[in-house]
């Protein structure tokens, strides 16, 4: 409060405002939505190793039976933070690079709509995740699943679930101020002439996936918070002795939980719907279908969540709804499949690593889906849920789905972001390996499912029978990681290459490609204007009567390239340190929460502090 | 978020970033803050919901007194209620006052919104500590626990507004305000006006319609 | 391209040629051995074929237009533009609702005669998961124990069923009040039944039945902390004359033995910490925490079906240190010296 009034209506902010765009130390202050985008990636890619390195513990203890080379204790932590990591810290903030990265690009914008809420919902991540992660030397990781089942969850005497609780908090927050900006970006800040139904269908997949975030995290933030306090504070909430129920906490998990499953494969829907027109070289076939189908996921969403429940006791009434309408999702979404192989028909096929991505996704997703539809089918599902089936069910849609669909964006944008290709050489052995590795790990476990192996054991006896089809997953596992060994050598060996600066390698359809590689701070000099869906395409290409293409004359296109010149007087905002500032209160809080409050005193006062120094902050020194 | 919202409300850069095409409008006219300001509430309802949800699921079901019936003092809140919505009509008069650049009176007002929310949440923390004498602890029973977590939500949310109003007032003071301060007074409004209306959702559930203690 | 082909069909190949030499699994979902697992296979595989059906077909289409419509190189051909067709996309969102609907019809009809109510003749069993063993108590009058205060006959780990007779069980979770949490546990047997969640202050029901004799494995399926994947039982069906013969014996107090070791092993056993926490029908022991060991020697299996019930060795070793078997047991460490481990060993094997 002091703060406020001491200001002198002259006055600048609390801190001055810091000025570099470059160097090492403007990564910390930097409000650049492009900027942020490449922390999200880079960061979520190294939770994504450490995710993976869980899982291949994982798979290494399962790769006999009655191993004893994890314990019990042991390999419960780690299924659960892989669960976390991949979903909480990999898939979603990958996604979220995406977002950061193109939505103003695609939609003719400078940047986002609140650049510095940008920053603070980056920093909140990454110390929401970090928090997470110190669990493991502060007195043990989470052991109860990313699911965090009550009551086994608020009565475990370790402390792990507290960290999960606390710091799924944190990253609610980053994700929810996220959603909220990037969704105000999308609505308001088009450039003239992109109407909504001009929109890249990547940019409504986003939109939907921030709408889904906005109405799903305040749910599970209850429930985190009522964890929390029966762990921490003493309330009954799920506490049995007192009559709490169990199942309030599975309702309010799923109803989050479902359409967050859309918030993780959405996102790749809307990276391959970008990809498969451009190497088809033909228009996505019905634009309108596939936005609404998606809008129609993200409604029915959420509304299917009990399926993960049938086998509580819900009784045939719901469980007869749920069955009906986790079968009705699955038609918005075989529509999607249909119209991207409608696209592929009669087009001109590039088969460049993107596209092989791309229609990896396709068709691993295809097998997902399906599975999926065997879910509906309620009675059947009450023998296969909590199995391995229902584990290769959702790696097919989120890694077969959300990673490969990822892959295929990295390898599409990259020469956007970073002006240079990667190989394609290693791009193909990088999507080879790790096709043939994932179906190695993933398909059998469909087998392993229905011949009894039940999720989240740390061994099981050689009687079981189940030996054989965990060997060979295993074997896959290790494959898909070879394979990501391919990827990053595969970004070394590229970014030792001179860059080549194409602003348009793939011959692209969508108004990012229309300025340069790395695009500009200011991202276009002159704001595009918009005057068809596919803008850029049809600034290249003309169609005659008859559907077929012809170009435009040379030079049409490059009219909204940055210019050398270019840039002068375009005002943007100044980087700021109290995103940053802001963000380090919340760990604070949460370990406050779990040891100390004194820290929760402290962590709250920089956060207070660290909001009147953003809210006086002058927009430029 | 919500003090975050202050500053883009502000002239500095409430329309966006498109400086190079002069004064920028929005795709869809609204300010960025406004919208934003809808989202955050809409998502705000989410949240209310899951936990009068709880609340309800829970109501009546406590295993052990005290009870509901037991520690309520229905006028008693209800008056601090009142206070509350009266503070609803005093945010309205703030923002006329700001849209007609009545500094002086928008001040006023701010801060008899502010003191109004500042005696609703005394009488809350009066009420939590009577009701904590009266045997009902956080862990007593399913009741203690969800009153106690659902009220004192709603307590912090009117805590966070009076932080705002008085930000806004100071902010004020030290001429650090907008010319035209309505933007930010708005804003901050619909947010006041928000917390209001969940009130009167939690006030008619938790304390009007009666709950049958299991002796009953 | 005709590499991606012979991959294909390579993968293929290797799939089926592993599936040949898969051995024998003992919880095959595949394999039902009574009519309500039978109703959730019949209902499944249809399913499942109309999936490698539709699956086989988008796959199909999908790599044969790559192939055929694949960029050659020196050719510059630019492809139609088509935005769209209408009518084959309200077709393509028709088809696959109607394949849907047809569907959900078999299924909702057997969520339905799965929840049916069990006939009047059923076996009732009411199921309590702990961490992490079941209990089974079988509830019907004719199934009450002839001691002194008569209750259900109760086991651990192992439900003995007639062969051809329904049994109904009422699932939920308990605890023992040694440390232990109501936690949620699901009971599953696959190839008799599916999958029934064990709820703390819910009861739940499930339907199943055996056709023949024989030994049906099951575990606990929702993971509930630390032994989760110790938490094995099984069905033990049998014909109805020996249920009969089975259940007379349970019903009778437990023998004492009279001399030899196992009388040693007696007087340790009620003179030491093991009655706290377990009850022997028929002496002081009364406990209830832990399972009820009046007819130990007549199961199979104990500490989650981990352990053999017959292999002293493999008694001598739970005893000899619990948590070392089994992370997270109840049953702390005693550090028993040798002989009375022997001795107790000699007395659990015979309760029969």
């Amino acid at each position: 409060m002091a703060s406020v009034s001491v200001q002198s209506p002259t006055a600048g902010g609390m801190l001055r405002r810091p000025a570099a765009t470059t160097g090492f130390w403007s990564w910390f202050t930097t409000v650049d939505h492009k900027k942020i985008g490449i922390l999200y990636g880079v960061t979520a890619f190294i939770f994504f190793i450490v995710g993976g390195s869980e899982a291949l513990l994982i798979r290494t203890q399962l790769s006999k039976p009655d191993n004893t080379l994890l314990s019990a204790g042991a390999y419960n932590q780690i299924f659960t933070m892989h669960g976390i990591t991949m979903i909480f810290l990999v898939v979603m903030p990958m996604s979220a690079a995406f977002f950061n990265y193109l939505i103003p690009l695609m939609i003719g914008a400078r940047d986002v709509a609140f650049p510095r809420l940008n920053a603070f919902s980056y920093w909140a991540f990454l110390f929401g995740g970090s928090f997470i992660y110190s669990s493991w030397f502060l007195g043990g990781a989470p052991n109860g699943g990313w699911f965090g089942y009550a009551p086994n969850s608020t009565t475990d005497p370790t402390i792990g679930m507290s960290f999960y609780a606390a710091g799924l908090l944190i990253t609610g927050i980053a994700s929810s101020a996220g959603a909220i900006n990037l969704a105000v970006t999308v609505i308001n800040m088009r450039a003239p002439g992109m109407s909504l139904f001009r929109l890249p269908v990547f940019v409504w997949m986003g939109l939907v996936v921030q709408l889904l975030l906005a109405f799903s995290l305040p749910i599970i933030t209850v429930g985190l918070f009522e964890l929390l306090f029966d762990r921490e504070i003493g309330t009954n909430f799920f506490n049995v002795a007192k009559g709490g129920n169990p199942l309030l906490w599975q309702h309010l998990f799923w109803l989050f939980g479902h359409p967050e499953v859309y918030i993780l494969i959405l996102p790749a829907f809307g990276i391959i719907s970008e990809i498969i027109p451009v190497f088809a070289r033909k228009p996505l076939f019905g634009y309108q279908f596939v936005v609404f189908s998606g809008i129609a996921i993200g409604f029915i969403g959420f509304g299917v969540w009990a399926h993960h429940m049938f086998a509580t006791g819900l009784g045939p009434v719901a469980n007869t709804a749920f069955g009906i309408s986790t079968a009705i999702i699955a038609v918005p979404t075989g529509v999607k499949i249909f119209n991207w192989m409608a696209t592929l028909w009669r087009g001109d096929i590039r088969l460049a690593t993107p596209m092989l991505f791309a229609i990896g996704t396709v068709t691993m997703f295809v097998i997902g889906g399906l599975s999926g539809v065997t879910h509906s089918v309620v009675p059947s599902d009450y023998q296969q849920t909590d199995t391995y089936y229902v584990i290769a069910h959702l790696h097919y849609v989120l890694f077969g789905g959300a990673i490969f669909g990822l892959f295929g964006g990295m390898y599409y944008w990259w020469p956007k972001v970073f002006g240079r290709r990667l190989g394609e050489g290693l791009g193909k052995t990088h999507f080879w390996i790790m096709l043939l590795g994932f179906n190695l790990t993933f398909g059998p476990m469909h087998i392993l499912g229905l011949q009894g192996m039940i999720r989240r054991e740390y061994t099981y006896p050689a009687s079981l029978g189940l030996t054989f089809w965990n060997q060979v997953s295993s074997t896959g596992a290790f494959l898909i990681a070879l394979s990501i060994l391919v990827f990053i050598g595969n970004v070394v060996i590229s970014s030792r290459r001179p860059r080549t600066f194409e602003a348009d390698p793939w011959d692209g359809r969508t108004i990012e490609w229309m300025t340069t590689s790395p695009p500009p701070d200011y991202n276009f000099a002159e704001i595009p204007q918009v005057h068809a869906l596919d803008d850029f395409w049809h600034r290249k290409y003309a169609e005659d009567k008859s559907g077929r293409l012809v170009p435009v004359q040379a030079g049409a296109a490059a009219e909204a390239g940055a210019h050398e010149d270019a840039g002068h007087g375009i005002h943007l905002p100044n980087p700021s340190f109290w995103p940053i500032i802001a963000a380090a209160g919340l760990p604070l809080l949460g370990y406050g929460v779990l040891f100390h409050w004194w820290m929760a005193g402290l962590g709250a006062v920089l956060v207070l502090v660290a909001f009147y120094g953003w809210a006086l902050e002058p927009s430029a020194e | 978020m919500a003090q975050a919202s202050i500053e883009h409300g502000g002239a500095h850069d409430g329309g966006g970033h498109q400086a190079s095409g002069g004064a920028h409008e929005t795709s869809t006219g609204l300010p960025n803050t406004k919208l934003a300001m809808w989202l955050f509430l809409a998502s705000e309802c989410l949240l209310f919901g899951a936990l009068i949800s709880t609340y309800l699921l829970y109501r009546g079901t406590s295993a052990e007194g005290p009870y509901p019936a037991d520690v309520f003092d229905i006028p008693y809140t209800s008056v601090s209620s009142f206070v509350l919505l009266a503070s609803s009509l005093t945010m309205v008069l703030a923002l006329s006052a700001a849209q007609r650049r009545d500094i002086a009176r928008m001040r006023l007002w701010l801060l008899t919104t502010a003191l109004l929310g500042m005696t609703f949440v005394g009488g809350q923390v009066y009420e939590f500590t009577s009701f904590y004498h009266e045997g009902l602890k956080l862990s007593t029973n399913l009741f203690g626990t969800t009153f106690y977590v659902l009220t004192g939500f709603h307590g912090v949310h009117v805590t966070v507004g009076i932080l705002m109003l008085l930000s806004l007032v100071g902010m004020s003071s030290a001429d650090r305000l907008p010319d035209d301060p309505s933007f930010p007074v708005e804003m901050i409004g619909l947010y006041w006006h928000f917390v209001d209306i969940v009130w009167i959702i939690i006030f008619t559930v938790v304390y009007l319609i009666p709950t049958g203690s299991p002796s009953s | 391209m005709r590499k991606k082909v012979i991959w294909v069909l390579g993968l293929v190949t290797l799939a089926i040629a592993f599936a040949a030499c898969a051995p024998h699994a003992t919880q095959d979902t595949l394999q039902p051995a009574g009519p309500f697992a039978r109703e959730e296979k019949n209902l499944f595989v249809p399913v499942f074929g109309v999936a490698v059906a539709v699956f086989l077909l988008v796959e199909g289409v999908i790599l044969y237009f790559v192939f055929k419509y694949r960029h050659r190189a020196g050719q510059d051909r630019m492809p139609p533009q088509i935005h769209g067709n209408t009518r084959l996309e309200i077709g393509w969102t028709i088809l696959p609702a109607v394949i849907l609907a047809v569907v959900m019809v078999p299924t909702v009809a057997t969520i339905w005669d799965l929840a049916r109510k069990p006939p009047s003749d059923s076996l009732n069993v009411t199921v309590i998961g702990q961490q992490w063993w079941w209990k089974f108590q079988y509830t019907d009058a004719d199934m009450q124990t002839a001691a002194e205060t008569p209750g259900p006959i109760t086991t651990a780990n192992e439900l003995v069923i007639p062969t051809g007779r329904v049994v109904y069980l009422t699932v939920t979770s308990g605890v023992g009040g040694i440390g232990d949490a109501a936690v949620i546990h699901s009971l599953w047997v696959p190839e008799l039944a599916g999958k029934q969640d064990a709820i703390p202050n819910h009861e739940n029901h499930i339907l199943l039945q055996a056709d023949v004799p024989g030994i049906y494995e099951g575990q606990c399926a929702e993971f509930c902390g630390l032994s989760h994947a110790i938490m094995k039982w099984h069905v033990r069906a049998v014909t109805p004359e020996d249920f009969a013969a089975w259940s007379a014996g349970q019903k009778e107090d437990a023998i004492t033995p009279t001399g030899g070791l196992a009388a040693t092993g007696f007087d340790t056993f009620m003179s030491g910490t093991c009655v706290q926490c377990h009850g022997i029908q028929g002496t002081d022991a009364q406990g209830i925490a832990g399972p009820n060991l009046t007819h130990f020697a007549s199961r199979k299996c104990f500490a989650g079906c981990l352990l053999d019930n017959t292999d002293p060795a493999d008694i001598a070793r739970w005893l000899h240190d619990p948590t070392a078997v089994k992370e997270g047991s109840f049953m702390p460490n005693y550090h028993l010296p040798d002989d009375q481990i022997q001795a107790l060993v000699a007395y659990l094997q015979s309760l029969k």
